[in-house]
Formats: structure tokens, sequence, C-alpha cells
């Protein structure tokens, strides 16, 4: 499965990858609007930790409506179509790497598209094709289904 | 069983209305439906400023809207009853955890008087989205109809459905097939059904669905209390049906979805980190609380003699989880992360016309555990969960089933019922073939079923006319006021709570309040003004939940990690940061400004509360009379019962100056009782009196005026009572 995978040691905070999210998707630049979320580590000034969707699959199983699947590259999506705004996936997720913003119903995510790896100046981040997944309860069940 | 062809090819609409749907603004639609069965009448309401301030909504509009339907002689199964369901401004919010309940409100075959009850499931929010805050069935159909209402059409159909089943199991489905143009629009749509055993009791429910996209079937919650379904079944309805399909974040059009956003988040997150370490909803639901007052002497066993027994833990959760299938949502409403909605995929039934096949079960939660299992001494989880498909699949309450036939048995137990008076039925404790076979005789309409199925306060004078059963010891032991049956908590150690039943509008309902904890485990409520506040603040604030379309869990089932070491005690039951963020819902999602501080939900509450008892008033009830319990909820009726726990009432009696010493249990038995009694009336009386009603128990003139709920009317009636 595709995953954004930081990598701590590369990166130096410049927030370009902030950026480029928040204007691949939304046509603005506005952080609080980003995917990621880099932060400065308290303790250890110059050291950075990103917080991004890992690919992990849990909101799928928590989602009421069954609007957040994966898709054939592993890509966990939410179908705008089917979301009902209820942030279940936003409290639930193991990292808290779902977000909402005032200006939409449906949360923000990290889809592994690529575009901040792309811009990254120091390489401290890069799409990379991880083993998949375990099944989710969800995905079990529509397997068997179909 | 008819084809979903036949059962289409047979329907004849008998009346149609069509409308522009209203589009909701801050948690409104604005209107409400009004369907007569009886005329096929279908009208359109408006909802107005005042209307919307003084009830807010939910049961509250129930309230008054049946108020103007019915006289103070209607009868339960005259026409002019309604049923009205509503859920509330906040219903239909999914952003916020517990927000999709429907209340249901009607005169109670029961109580003879006005009776609410709460349900979750998809109907009151989809109603609204639909375009009408609040459904309003009048009349009694000739036939056998089902009224449709298509919020995406904006069409009102009653039609005649006369091959539709008459069970909540396969109605609900076949609902689905008939109304979803495609399988995406099960999603969008809910059914509220009764049964055949709410024909032939006074104790039906409604059942109340909502698709699950993942196991693909309607899933039921029930409106129990008060037997609703009896009248929607005695109105010849089979189901009502709303369809909407398109539901988003934004349906219910709050003021400000950014608040929104962050009270929700923050609830959700609540929720993921605290439910498992707390009462572990997720995982199981309710069934947890079967332990829990097993332990504590509170779970009630052989018809509330006992809070406990050995063999309890057959009831535990343990022994349901298995049954359950978890891990994927099981919230009634969009949102609701607490999930105590617990689901059996696969069970087979060994007794009834389901014997043998492969159903799914909603359930069971601790009322109906309790209420059925232990308090029957049926401590077998598999009857028990098979007594709760039948109860829901003929539409009738749990409860009211379970403390009906607890009282049925402790009379066989005591020889005033026996075989031949049952029709062959051995209703000994623990009889879990009898308990079922009773069950479907309810369905069926025959012999012993529906003597029990008329509740106990009916089932008391047949006992007493019949084979001449001794009146007080039936008044003692038969535990229902105001006619509603008990749920399923013994409240002899706890005389807030014994006020908490005895006190409460509809009927002894734990919805009102629940202080058992609070004031006989933690002595945090001790004097009569302290207990009397809680009898004031609690049945105000659940009342609230009632107001709004909201489910009462997730506000003190899960707490905020630091509510116990931040606040004192009797502060922290309150849960003060869940009160701040229904402040913050309401506000977010009404854009009432006007709503700033904790007094303010209760202020809301208190209208509409007062309202309601001078509803009772009206029909003939609502006075201290009323409000009198059985004195099996006060304290020990038998020697067994006395001699069982009889170390905690002889230390009692010497608190109270009396010595125990030398003297006979019955000696003793009435000393205590002479004692709990007075008890009682104190509270009353201060109770009362914080509620600023008179001595009698009817809200003054001045209250009413500070409520805003003095029109005419109930001023008259006030002054009727009073004079």
């Amino acid at each position: 499965m595709k995953v954004l995978v930081f990598t701590p040691d590369l990166c130096d905070g410049c927030r370009i990858c902030e950026e480029t999210c928040s204007q691949t998707w939304f046509k603005e630049v506005n952080a609080a609007k980003a995917a990621i979320h880099i932060s400065e580590l308290e303790d250890q000034p110059g050291r950075f930790v990103a917080n991004v969707c890992n690919q992990c699959g849990e909101c799928i199983d928590i989602c009421p409506t069954m609007a957040i699947k994966r898709d054939k590259r592993g890509i966990v999506r939410i179908d705008k179509k089917l979301c009902v705004g209820c942030l279940s996936c936003v409290g639930f997720c193991p990292i808290l790497a779902m977000r909402v913003h005032a200006d939409y119903t449906v949360p923000v995510k990290c889809v592994a598209c690529g575009q901040c790896a792309k811009k990254c100046p120091t390489g401290a981040l890069s799409v990379q094709d991880l083993a998949d997944a375990e099944w989710t309860e969800t995905e079990k069940r529509m397997k068997v289904v179909a | 069983m008819a084809s979903i062809e036949a059962i289409r090819a047979a329907h004849k609409v008998l009346a149609e209305f069509e409308y522009t749907p209203a589009k909701v603004e801050r948690g409104y639609a604005n209107q409400t439906l009004y369907v007569n069965v009886s005329d096929n009448t279908i009208v359109s309401k408006p909802v107005d400023k005042k209307m919307k301030h003084t009830f807010i909504g939910g049961r509250g509009f129930g309230l008054w809207l049946l108020w103007n339907a019915v006289h103070d002689d209607t009868h339960w199964d005259d026409p002019e009853n309604e049923v009205i369901l509503s859920s509330g401004p906040i219903g239909g919010t999914t952003a916020y955890p517990g927000a999709g309940k429907s209340i249901a409100v009607s005169l109670s075959p029961l109580t003879h008087t006005v009776v609410d009850s709460n349900v979750g499931g998809h109907f009151g929010p989809l109603l609204k989205f639909a375009g009408w805050d609040a459904s309003e069935v009048q009349g009694i159909a000739e036939q056998e109809v089902s009224v449709f209402v298509d919020g995406n059409k904006g069409l009102v159909q009653i039609i005649a459905a006369p091959h539709e089943a008459d069970d909540s199991y396969l109605l609900p489905q076949q609902v689905l097939e008939l109304f979803a143009d495609a399988p995406e629009e099960k999603a969008g749509i809910s059914s509220v059904s009764a049964g055949p055993g709410s024909e032939h009791t006074l104790i039906g429910c409604l059942n109340v669905s909502f698709y699950d996209v993942r196991r693909k079937f309607p899933r039921l919650k029930q409106a129990g209390r008060g037997g609703i379904g009896s009248v929607l079944r005695q109105k010849k309805v089979k189901a009502l049906v709303v369809k909407y399909v398109g539901v988003k974040a934004d349906s219910n059009a709050p003021a400000d979805w950014e608040e929104l956003t962050r009270v929700g988040s923050k609830m959700q997150r609540e929720i993921h980190d605290r439910d498992p370490i707390m009462n572990d909803m997720r995982g199981g639901g309710t069934t947890m609380l079967t332990s829990i007052m097993n332990e504590f002497d509170l779970l009630p066993v052989h018809n509330f003699r006992y809070g406990s027994h050995p063999e309890a833990e057959r009831l535990y959760k343990d022994q349901f989880k298995p049954y359950f299938s978890l891990n994927i949502p099981n919230g009634c409403w969009y949102g609701c992360t607490l999930a105590c909605a617990s689901c059996v995929e696969r069970f087979q039934p060994r007794t009834g016309p389901y014997k043998g096949q492969w159903v799914n079960v909603d359930g069971p939660e601790y009322e109906t555990i309790a209420g059925i299992g232990s308090n029957c001494g049926i401590f077998d989880a598999h009857a028990v969960l098979e007594a709760n498909f039948y109860c829901d699949t003929y539409g009738i309450d749990t409860i009211s089933f379970g403390t009906a036939l607890a009282f049925a048995m402790e009379c066989y137990e005591e020889g005033i019922l026996n075989q031949e008076r049952t029709g062959g039925l051995e209703l000994r404790f623990g009889n879990a073939e009898a308990m079922l076979e009773l069950l479907h005789q309810m369905a069926r309409g025959e012999v012993f079923g529906t003597v029990v199925g008329q509740g106990i306060r009916r089932m008391k004078q047949h006992l007493m006319q019949k084979y001449g059963a001794d009146p007080q010891f039936l008044q003692d032991i038969g535990m229902e006021c105001k006619g509603l049956e008990y749920s399923e908590y013994v409240t002899k150690e706890s005389i807030a709570q014994q006020g908490g039943y005895g006190l409460a509008n509809k009927g002894p309902q734990h919805d009102e309040a629940w202080l058992i904890f609070m004031d006989a485990v933690r002595n945090q409520i001790p004097t009569f003004e302290d207990k009397a506040e809680a009898l004031h603040y609690f049945p105000m604030f659940r009342t609230w939940f009632s107001l709004n379309g909201l489910c009462k869990l997730p506000w003190n089932d899960v707490e905020p990690a630091d509510n116990r070491t931040a606040y004192e005690p009797r502060v922290a039951a309150r849960v003060p940061e869940h009160v701040e963020n229904y402040i913050r819902l309401f506000t977010a999602v009404t854009g009432r400004q006007d709503v700033t501080k904790p007094e303010d939900l209760i202020l809301m509450s208190e209208a509409v509360y007062n309202f309601q008892r001078l509803f009772n008033l009206k029909m003939g009830f609502g006075t201290r009379e009323h409000d009198a319990v059985p004195y099996r909820s006060m304290g020990p009726v038998t020697q067994e019962e006395y001699e069982s726990r009889a170390d905690r009432y002889d230390s009692q009696l010497e608190e109270i100056g009396f010595n125990p010493g030398g003297k006979s249990t019955a000696e003793k038995m009435a000393a205590l009782r002479a004692h709990r009694e007075q008890r009682y009336e104190s509270l009353i009386d201060a109770v009362y009196k914080r509620r600023g009603w008179t001595p009698e128990g009817i809200p003054t003139l001045e209250t009413v005026k500070r409520l805003g709920i003095d029109y005419p009317d109930v001023v008259a009636l006030i002054e009727k009572h009073t004079a």
C-alpha cells in the first residue's frame, strides 16, 4: 500500500509540505487545512515530527456510512457523497491524523498524492510502497459478500 | 408470507398530500405533519417562535400537540388519541454522539394519561429532514394502513396495507423493499411499527428502524414504555414510514458548524479514550450493568424481593458478549460512537413461529436482562435473548413484560395463581419455558398471556375480583405506579430513588432520575432538602435531552478524565464539562444566544416538565395520591425478605431508636415500614416545595407564570383544583 513516509533526520522544519498540501487540495496556503502537520519537539529544538495518515485503516471500521474505503493502491479515502460529517473518524484516529476544518463538512486526510514529497527540499518525505495492512472487519465482510 | 410484489399490488393510496419540503433552519423545519387515518386528512401545521421557545421540540412538541388534540375525558382508544413522534432541534446532528433520538407521546393504555417514551433509530431525524418537526397521527383507520412520508419528493400518503407482515421482524424488511428505489436508498428509510402482541395487550412498544449498511438488514430500537405500540395497532396503523435520502453533515443546518466541530470532535476523542476504561459501552452496551447491580444489591430478583442472586453471573456481560458482533458501528444514529446498540446477527430461537430459523436480535439491554432474567429468576442468557427477540417482533415492551411476569410468578408461588388459573402454565420463578409460552400467547391473543398483558394494575383487579386475593398484599408486591410497571432497579435502600420513580411524570421509569449511588451508596445527599434538590435538578436536566432529540448516555456514561478530581463528588455527578458541551451544542445548532449557563437548560425543562404534570392533572391524575408507590419499592414485604437482610434492617431500627432485641420479625417489619413510609411522605413534601408545587402536588399559579405556561386553560385547570 502507498504511504507517505516521513524521515525526521532530514526535516529542517520549512513547512513547505503543509503549504503544498493545502494549495493542492484547497487552492490556498493555509496550514490549518493541510493533511500533514509538522511540529518542533519542545525538548529537542531543531528536531521535527510529522503528523500524517499512515493508511492503517482503523477509520474504515468506525465510519457509520461506509464512506471510508481503501482504494486499489491501498490508500484510505473518504467518499464525500457518503460522508455525513459525524467526526467519528476524527475522534477515533489512533494517531489523530484525521482532521476537520470549519470550512468543510468532510474531514481532511492524507491520500499519499505525493505533491508534498515532490516539493520537499530536503527529501524528508517520500511515498513508499509498504506491506498491505490487515483487512479491517468491514473489508472482511465486504470481501466475503463479494 | 406475501411476496413484495403481492404486497405492493394490494396497496391502495387512500389519501395523498403534496408539499414542498421545508428547508431545515437551525434545527427546525418549522412545521409539523398532521395525519388523520379516520377521515384520511393530511395537514401541515406551522411551528411558531413561541412554540419553539416554550416547548423546544421532541417531548415538548409532543405534549403541546397532544394537549390540543385531546379532552380531559379522552380515552386511550378513542379516535382523538394520537401517536406523536418528534426529535428536537439538536436531533439529526451528526457531529455529536447520541443526537438522533425520537420521542413518542400518546395517551397511555396503562396509565390513561400522557406518556412519553424515547427511542433511537432514524425516524425523527429523517422526518425533520423531510420537512417535519413532528408527526401526529390521529383517528382509527377502517382498514390496515401505512403512512408514508417521502421527503425527497414532498409527498405524504395514507396507503391501505393489507398484506404487510404484522410483526416487527419482517415488516421493517418489507418496508425497505417496498420504498427503496435502489439498494443505496435503504439507509434513507426508517419505519415505526408494533406487532401482534401490541394488539392483544396494553404493553405494546414501538419499534423504530435504521438500516445497517454493513449487516444489510434493518435494526430496531424501541419506544417501550407506556403501551404506545398498543395505541398504534388500535389505530390499525401497520407502519409509519419516512424516506429521506441524502443526509449530510449540515442537514440540520446548524447556526455555527465551526463550534459544532470543536465540541463534537472533542467528545469523539473522549469516548475513544475513556469508554474502554469506564463502561466499555462499545464492547457490549449496557449489559455490563448486571454485575454492578448484583454486587450492590440493586438487581431485581424474584419480583424485586431481593437485590442479588448467586446465579446472577449467568446473566453477566460475558454471557452475552459472545453473541454480539462488535468492532463495527453500533450507533443508532450517525456519529454515536458510544455504540450501545449491540447486535446478535445469528440467533436460533427454540420456540415460537421462528423456531429453528436463523434470525438477528437487537440487544439485549440491561433492563431486558434484569426484567425478564433475574426478576423472573430466569438465569439463562439464551432464554433472555429469545424473549428479547420475540418482544421486539411482537411489539411488546420488555420492561413491562418482565415486571408484570415477575408479579404473576410471585402470585403463583404464593398460591394466588395455580395451573388451573393460568390455563396450564406453571409460572414458577425460573421457568423459562413458561415465560416464552406466555409471550407467544400474548401474540396469539390467547388465555393467560392477555391477562398478564393488561399490566399489573389490571391484573391486581383481576386477582381480587376473580379469586378474592388480598388487596393489601397485591398492592404491596405489584411493582407499578400510576399504572406503569417499574423499570429494573431495587430501590429499597434509596429513598431518593423511591421518589425518582414515584414522582416521575409518566410512571416509574429511570429516565427521570437515577440517584441510587449518590443517595444510598455514596451518601452524598443526606438530608431531605439535598434529596429534593437532586429530585429537582436531575429530572429537569434529563428532561432536557428529550426536548432536543438527545440520548442520555453520552452525558454520564462516559466522563472527562478529570471529572472526579476537578469537582467535589456532588458536582462531579452532574459532569459539568458535559453540561457545558450541551450549552455549546444547543447554541451552535439553534443560534440562540440566551442560553449560556446550566440554569438556562433547567429552566427550559421546567416549563415542559410542569406542563406534563398539569397534563396528568387534566386527565384526572397528577396529584399526591398518584405518586404513592408500592411498599415493595420501599422495604421488605415478606418475612423472607426481612430475614434475608436482617442485619441491615435491625441496625437501621436501632438507629431510629427501636430496639430489635427480642422482637418478632413481624414486629420489626411493622416498625421499619412505619418509618420508611413516613420518610417517603417527608421526601414528597420536600420535593413538591422545591418544585414550586402545592402540598397536593399541583404546580402553583406563580410557578406556571414564572415558566411562561400560564395559558388560559392551564390557569383554569389549576384554579379548579386548588380552589
